[in-house]
């Protein structure tokens, strides 16, 4: 329920400086997938589910946050982002 | 510019700003970080940091905020407030003042909807407190083999702790529930970043809701609840997973209709059939699987560490704790050599039957060598823990013989 909005309380975000020492290794894809995920997450996410997923895992993945989580990703995107998780944080 | 707009660039410029740096690396040595099993990226990317009001926790993630408990904090029968894991689905955690907090107990199967502020909630009912321990449905998920995505906890995403509130059965009372009614849903003031994203809504059986222990606690080991385990008030559901003790509630309904949002028709889900346990959910089951309820029968050992090592003749205390679901833990068996001979361990005092159990166990003097110690508790329906992992997708219920290696020399 977005309390925040109904009542106008204040959010408390002190952990969005905190993320930002998150470092995602560099490689083709990087920034599409700083710009996607880090919409409804932290990066850290990402190392955290490293590496133990392939190609299709990190598929799968990328598509649950497009088709439950409601994440607006461009469907073009979607390869290149899935490669760079795999060729990145892959098995 | 909408919220979640703002807050991605908030979060952008930050990370353009430090450039990704890594003041916290040497701390990577630090042996709460250093769990053995858990994925090398877990490993790498953990932290010990400091939300605001706690102590140093292992970061898992930092948005949503997910923080484990080392486990040095659990050779206190109690986890300090400062100290207890924090746990979120979603990332728009607003602060709630004791004066806006509001409760709306609605619901197609109740007669008179109405409303609680934090004084009428604290006052219209009788007070109780209950000792329970509130543990992740995922703790230990990391140590799945093979791993399974989801975030990689340790052993830590648990808390033990004395909780003072109200029943929920007598604030139901009040609003006339009509027989109609199947669950209760839970809604708290937590919401997701975007609007397409499910809210995290959840819902237990009826039967549960009605049950003595089951609470609306406005105060943990008697100090308000801090803001990331649910200011000013949360659901306590004694004996099962954390994932229904909804942190900072605002609305509770009873309805006649199975509620079928995504966190209970899809998530925290279990395979039917594989898990030794007790209470069932029978209106949220399927044809293959069914929500997590009770917790499953297991044990922590708190002390010695992983490699430790020790001097010979010199007798080692082995230290920890057992939980189950409620029914009672019934005794701890020790094996210091690799599960092949078993001892009884001293239980500790008991707390209570949603409480986890202290146990200790004295090796005598070991001979010079490595030994593994492992510890097994068994509970009064006779459940005990197992040897092997039971898979499932989501890494639920992992009560695996922990097995600590030490060296004696």
């Amino acid at each position: 329920m977005k309390l925040v909005v109904m009542l106008g309380l204040i959010v408390a975000a002190p952990v969005l400086a905190d993320e930002a020492q998150v470092a995602l290794k560099e490689g083709e894809g990087k920034p599409l997938v700083e710009a996607n995920c880090s919409m409804c997450h932290s990066l850290d996410y990402i190392q955290m589910n490293s590496t133990f997923l392939d190609r299709q895992g990190w598929e799968a993945s990328v598509n649950k946050m497009i088709k439950v989580m409601g994440a607006p990703i461009r469907p073009d995107d979607v390869p290149l982002i899935v490669d760079y998780l795999n060729r990145n944080y892959g098995k | 510019m909408s919220f979640a707009r703002r807050r991605f660039l908030v979060a952008s410029a930050a990370g353009l700003a430090l450039g990704g740096v890594r003041p916290f690396q040497a701390l990577g040595a630090d042996p709460a970080l250093r769990t053995p099993g858990l994925p090398d990226g877990a490993l790498d990317s953990a932290r010990l940091d400091a939300l605001p009001g706690k102590v140093p926790l292992i970061k898992r993630s930092w948005r949503p905020p997910n923080f484990e408990t080392p486990v040095s904090y659990f050779e206190q029968a109690f986890t300090p407030n400062d100290a207890f894991f924090v746990r979120y689905h979603l990332a728009s955690i607003p602060e709630v003042s004791a004066q806006q907090w509001r409760l709306q107990i609605a619901g197609d199967a109740l007669d008179k909807p109405y409303e609680l502020n934090l004084e009428q909630l604290r006052t219209s009912f009788e007070q109780v407190e209950l000792n329970a321990l509130c543990q992740c449905s995922g703790n230990r998920r990391g140590l799945s083999d093979p791993h399974v995505p989801g975030v990689q906890w340790g052993y830590g995403a648990m808390g033990n702790a004395r909780w003072k509130g109200v029943r929920l059965k007598d604030v139901l009372a009040r609003a006339g529930m009509k027989k109609e009614a199947v669950e209760v849903v839970f809604d708290g003031a937590d919401g997701a970043v975007l609007d397409k994203t499910p809210d995290f809504v959840k819902s237990i059986p009826v039967w549960k809701a009605l049950d003595d222990n089951t609470l609306l606690a406005f105060e943990m080991n008697g100090a308000p609840l801090p803001h990331w385990n649910g200011y000013p008030v949360r659901v306590i559901i004694p004996g099962w997973t954390a994932t229904y003790w909804m942190k900072q509630v605002v609305s509770i309904q009873a309805v006649s209709q199975a509620y079928k949002g995504f966190w209970m028709a899809t998530g925290y889900r279990i395979p039917k059939g594989k898990f030794p346990v007790v209470d069932r959910f029978t209106t949220q089951e399927t044809e293959a699987n069914t929500p997590i309820t009770e917790m499953v029968v297991n044990s922590l050992i708190t002390t010695p560490r992983n490699e430790q090592t020790f001097a010979l003749l010199q007798p080692i205390e082995v230290k920890g704790l057992a939980w189950d679901g409620g029914y009672g833990i019934v005794s701890v068996d020790v094996s210091a050599d690799a599960g092949r001979t078993w001892r009884t361990a001293e239980l500790g005092t008991d707390l209570g039957r949603f409480s986890w159990r202290q146990w200790r166990f004295v090796i005598p003097a070991p001979r010079p060598g490595i030994h593994t110690i492992m510890a097994r508790a068994t509970n009064r329906a006779g459940c005990t823990q197992t040897q092997d992992l039971i898979f499932n997708p989501a890494g639920y219920h992992n009560n695996v013989m922990q097995r600590i290696n030490i060296q004696v020399a």
